[in-house]
């Protein structure tokens, strides 16, 4: 797409909008217009004392996806077994109820860790109590108390077991709280049960907040998760929000001990479950994914008086400035190893954008992704050169909404809980230079012949966080944009364009 | 540390570099508290012996790597192979969110399937609202010629009357009333996906067929099965036929919409089975299943309605094809041609030019029922012995139908076959009683990580490995792929072991 500056890209955004909404019938059109929208001029910086560079928050999110659009919303199963619980590598997290949910998150969230994996460590692994109609008709808790006990004798090194409730386990009053209490005092070991039904909520948000007060409930009030290791000092911070998708949190983890900070709980990537419960003795809390474990910040913050603070580590920009406001934190000693650190890998940075920014330079790009990505990564872009043309949350609230602004230029699109039918109509009207999006979305995108990466799972590469991770982002967008593929989507000897889709 | 000067290193070597390895050695010993190394090796050794395979196959409750997923995924399966098809799942929105992309890193293709999305009101008061609303939406954007309806665990699980929600709908005039909405009812609790398969195969019939009137015919109809390699397989079943001169209406064909070209067009919809096609293949003679636990109520459902009925299991190797062939020539009375005979030769003399090499090999093969008959069938047809045979998703009557099969020949005498066992049972008996090969999918990568016994990946899904499914396994050209790919694995494999110069080189031969 062409981003002149000389466009009036509101207008025309607005415009688009009011024409994709002519698509629903008249009592969805009426809630998805509530969730579509263009960036507005931010209001007077001396007004707020904020660098605000748009506004974003009014729009209606966090609520009901329409029926029937093919929203790319997943469930609190996932928020809470697929993101939250589920990389924590020492604890067995049963898939509670019947095959398929554990099946198809088997996996595929590629949130690395080390560990002998079926041995001390199962993030890789699906356990389930595999629902049959009986366990349906005459109640499962004797079947989930069997399985713990299967998984106390073949598993004996697990230090937990977490039951993730899948949709039947709250329709049929189980009592999953009375087993995991019982099989807690029996093994000794903590046993946590998660009310994670996926018809909870209106998206994988509530998950994670359910799982957030899991770990409240039953690790951090109780008490009886593995104890020892090294007792936090006055550097000790945990950070809290990095899934260490593609490893992740490793680099992120290089800067902040290069700094002399001392990580002593990284939730809930490459997690042990005694990282989880050491959490409360740090000094500082560093949340990446605000969205999915904010709720723990704001209680640890109540409850044991340890601050928190955001922070972002896609693209130098960020990067640097995060590792400033994190050292502000500390001492002076800290903030001298901050700036020696931001120094350090000032040549990568240099090498990078000398290698990738001419190849990416006025490329845009469209986003729609979940969690802290589609405002974190948007700066990223900027490094490289590159320009957001529209961006949106599967399940974001208003206050992700409210923060988006200060990374978005006014004008840009911006879409809430979007609808397989709207993604598509917008790509093919824009026509970016990149979608990043998640797996359902990137094979329609790339039908089109409009390059794509997976912003969930990084394309199965990654790091893409820290220093070391923005070479990789770097490489990726560029290698995703300057593939020759893209220009041979036309036979030579074809003298028109491709027919419209008979999709509608 | 930072990324070396001259290239970028991604997750696949930046984490092997010694200060990462440093860094993460210091937050095992300062921060995990993990168990002591000794522990790990000892209970790691343990996992291996038969102690622990006796009390792994004892499990009653806990499943753990199982091979199946759950009905609804079959049904969206089934019904994206018909023209125009939108399957519409009735439920929580998150499953529907699983299996399309379930589908999608499987075939490396776009998946479309919509959701009800039903939440906490609709568990209370039932998801009528959500089914009206939705059906009126879903017609609305995405045009289609049919919806196909079918179910998650919690819709059944409140008993949500489709049937009944369905005729509401048109009531309601949210779609038009020429729109065909068949429906399924696929709880996720019952069976596994190729039921959900089933399932959806005879609701589609059910919707055309019902009150029309039957007019026997000579016509064949097929039905192919849930198959991760039905792109390929389909195409070349469609070839054999055409080579025969049967025409057949394939009930339910993805090979289309799972196979769209990049030409700048995304294609929701491509190919399938036309409605008209399935209202006319009420009238056939005959309807051959090409997978037998694909199909037993769609097929139950033929036989009321007056046809005969044929199930094969997976039409793959020499006997395979033999029986496809001649089942098909005796329902339609055409002469299996004399192309076809001559590449069965071609099948079986690639077998002979091989057979040193494949002959006394042993063999643990697991995937769906019919799939896992078929290979077994065919790995004893090259001389090789199939040790564990295992279907998740397979019943006892099946563990008897493989019995009987391995009964039947010298090379099956040391199998034991393993009916609704896991792949964490799987490994065990790899690691007790090892085999040369492992037959499955993706998900058995980590069992050759751990046993070491080396993964063919013939069925579905295959996430880490690219574009096999758009070759057969069907036919004597689909046997000869899938003897390419067992050759080159073992070939592969002695490679590896004898590829140190000047320690281990002297069988690294030039030719094998």
């Amino acid at each position: 797409m062409d981003l002149d500056q000389e466009h009036d890209w509101a207008a025309v955004n607005e415009a688009l909008i009011a024409d994709i909404l002519e698509a629903y019938p008249p009592k969805a059109k009426k809630n998805r217009a509530k969730h579509l929208g263009v960036a507005q001029p931010a209001p007077d910086e001396a007004e707020t004392g904020e660098t605000a560079g748009s506004r974003c928050d009014m729009l209606k999110s966090n609520v009901r996806s329409v029926p029937g659009v093919m929203t790319i919303r997943g469930c609190a199963y996932a928020g809470s077994k697929g993101v939250v619980w589920g990389p924590i590598k020492d604890t067995v997290h049963i898939s509670h109820g019947p095959v398929g949910c554990g099946h198809y998150s088997w996996g595929q969230r590629r949130n690395y860790y080390t560990g002998t994996t079926g041995v001390d460590s199962f993030v890789t692994m699906q356990f389930t109590t595999d629902f049959q109609e009986k366990d349906i008709v005459f109640g499962g808790d004797k079947k989930l108390a069997t399985t713990i006990d299967e998984i106390t004798a073949l598993f004996p090194l697990a230090q937990g077991v977490s039951i993730q409730s899948e949709c039947p386990i709250g329709l049929i009053g189980d009592d999953i709280e009375a087993v995991a209490r019982k099989k807690k005092e029996e093994t000794g070991k903590p046993v946590i049960p998660v009310r994670c039904e996926g018809f909870r909520g209106v998206s994988q948000s509530l998950g994670h907040h359910i799982a957030n007060d899991a770990i409240r409930d039953w690790v951090l009030e109780k008490g009886d998760a593995p104890e020892g290791g090294v007792e936090p000092g006055p550097y000790a911070v945990n950070v809290l929000g990095d899934y260490n998708i593609g490893g992740d949190a490793w680099a992120s983890r290089m800067l902040l001990e290069e700094m002399g900070l001392e990580v002593v709980g990284n939730w809930s990537g490459d997690a042990t479950l005694a990282e989880v419960a050491r959490a409360p003795k740090a000094k500082l809390n560093l949340i990446h994914c605000y969205r999915s474990m904010n709720y723990i910040c704001r209680y640890m913050e109540e409850k044991h008086g340890i601050p928190w603070m955001e922070y972002n580590f896609f693209g130098p920009s960020q990067i640097a400035a995060s590792l400033r406001a994190i050292a502000q934190r500390f001492d002076e000693t800290i903030q001298a190893n901050a700036e020696k650190v931001i120094a350090r890998y000032q040549p990568l940075v240099d090498r990078v954008v000398a290698k990738y920014r001419p190849r990416l330079e006025g490329k845009s790009v469209m986003l729609y992704v979940g969690g802290l990505r589609p405002r974190h990564v948007v700066t990223a872009y900027e490094d490289l050169g590159m320009v957001i043309a529209g961006t949106g949350y599967e399940f974001g609230h208003g206050d992700d909404y409210k923060r988006t602004g200060a990374h978005v230029q006014p004008g840009t699109l911006i879409y809430d809980d979007v609808t397989g039918y709207e993604l598509e109509k917008f790509i093919e009207r824009l026509r970016p230079d990149l979608v990043g999006s998640g797996i359902k979305e990137k094979y329609p995108v790339q039908k089109m012949g409009i390059p794509f990466r997976q912003m969930h799972s990084w394309d199965y590469s990654g790091p893409y966080h820290g220093y070391d991770g923005f070479a990789v982002f770097a490489r990726d967008m560029d290698l995703a944009i300057n593939n020759p593929v893209w220009d041979l989507f036309k036979a030579p000897w074809a003298r028109e364009e491709p027919s419209t889709s008979n999709a509608a | 540390m930072a990324q070396p000067e001259d290239k970028v290193l991604d997750h696949a070597k930046l984490f092997q570099e010694p200060d990462y390895e440093a860094m993460l050695e210091n937050k095992r010993a300062k921060y995990e508290c993990g168990h002591p190394d000794e522990m790990v090796r000892e209970i790691a050794d343990w996992t291996k012996t038969w102690d622990y395979r006796e009390k792994n196959l004892a499990r009653t409750a806990l499943t753990v790597n199982p091979a199946k997923a759950c009905q609804p995924l079959g049904a969206v399966f089934a019904a994206a192979g018909y023209r125009g098809t939108m399957s519409f799942v009735h439920g929580s929105q998150g499953c529907v969110a699983y299996y399309r992309s379930h589908l999608s890193r499987h075939f490396k293709e776009p998946v479309s399937a919509v959701s009800s999305s039903m939440t906490e009101d609709a568990a209370v008061f039932g998801g009528l609202t959500n089914m009206v609303d939705g059906l009126a939406n879903t017609n609305a954007l995405y045009s289609p010629e049919m919806i196909a309806v079918s179910t998650t665990c919690m819709a059944e699980v409140i008993g949500d009357d489709l049937n009944s929600f369905i005729q509401q709908a048109r009531g309601k005039a949210s779609i038009p009333d020429e729109l065909p909405v068949p429906h399924a009812h696929t709880p996720a609790f019952v069976g596994s996906h190729v039921d959900g398969y089933d399932n959806m195969q005879k609701g589609i019939l059910e919707h055309f067929w019902e009150g029309a009137e039957r007019t026997a015919g000579d016509g064949l109809n097929i039905v192919p099965g849930f198959d991760g390699f039905a792109v390929g397989n389909i195409r070349e079943l469609r070839r054999m036929l055409s080579l025969m001169g049967v025409e057949a209406t394939i009930l339910s064909d993805v090979s289309e919409v799972y196979d769209t070209p990049s030409d700048g067009e995304f294609r929701m919809y491509a190919g399938g089975t036309t409605m008209d096609e399935v209202k006319a293949a009420l009238d056939a003679k005959a309807t051959l299943s090409l997978q037998e636990y694909c199909s037993r109520k769609t097929l139950e459902y033929c036989r009321a309605k007056g046809q005969t009925t044929e199930a094969l299991h997976y039409p793959l190797g020499v006997a395979g094809t033999d029986k496809l062939l001649m089942t098909l020539a005796e329902l339609t009375t055409k002469p299996i041609p004399e192309s076809l005979r001559l590449e069965r030769g071609r099948l079986v003399d690639a077998m002979a030019d091989s057979q040193s090499w494949l002959h006394g090999k042993t063999y643990a093969i697991y995937g769906d029922p019919d799939f896992v008959y078929a290979m077994a069938q065919f790995v004893m047809e090259t001389g090789g012995e199939p040790r564990h045979c295992l279907a998740t998703n397979g019943s006892k009557a099946w563990g008897k139908k493989m019995q009987a099969l391995l009964d039947g020949s010298p090379f099956g005498q040391g199998c034991q076959v393993w009916p609704g066992k896991d792949l964490w049972a799987m490994r065990s008996l790899l690691l007790t009683e090892p085999t040369d090969l492992l037959i499955g999918n993706s998900h058995g990568k980590y069992l050759e990580r751990d046993t070491r016994v080396p993964l063919v990946r013939l069925n579905f899904p295959i996430f880490d490995r690219h574009h096999h499914h758009r070759s057969p396994l069907w036919g004597y050209q689909g046997g000869l792929n899938v003897l390419v790919k067992i050759l080159d694995k073992i070939f592969d494999r002695m490679d590896a072991e004898s590829d140190t110069v000047g320690v281990n080189d002297t069988s690294f031969d030039l030719t094998r």
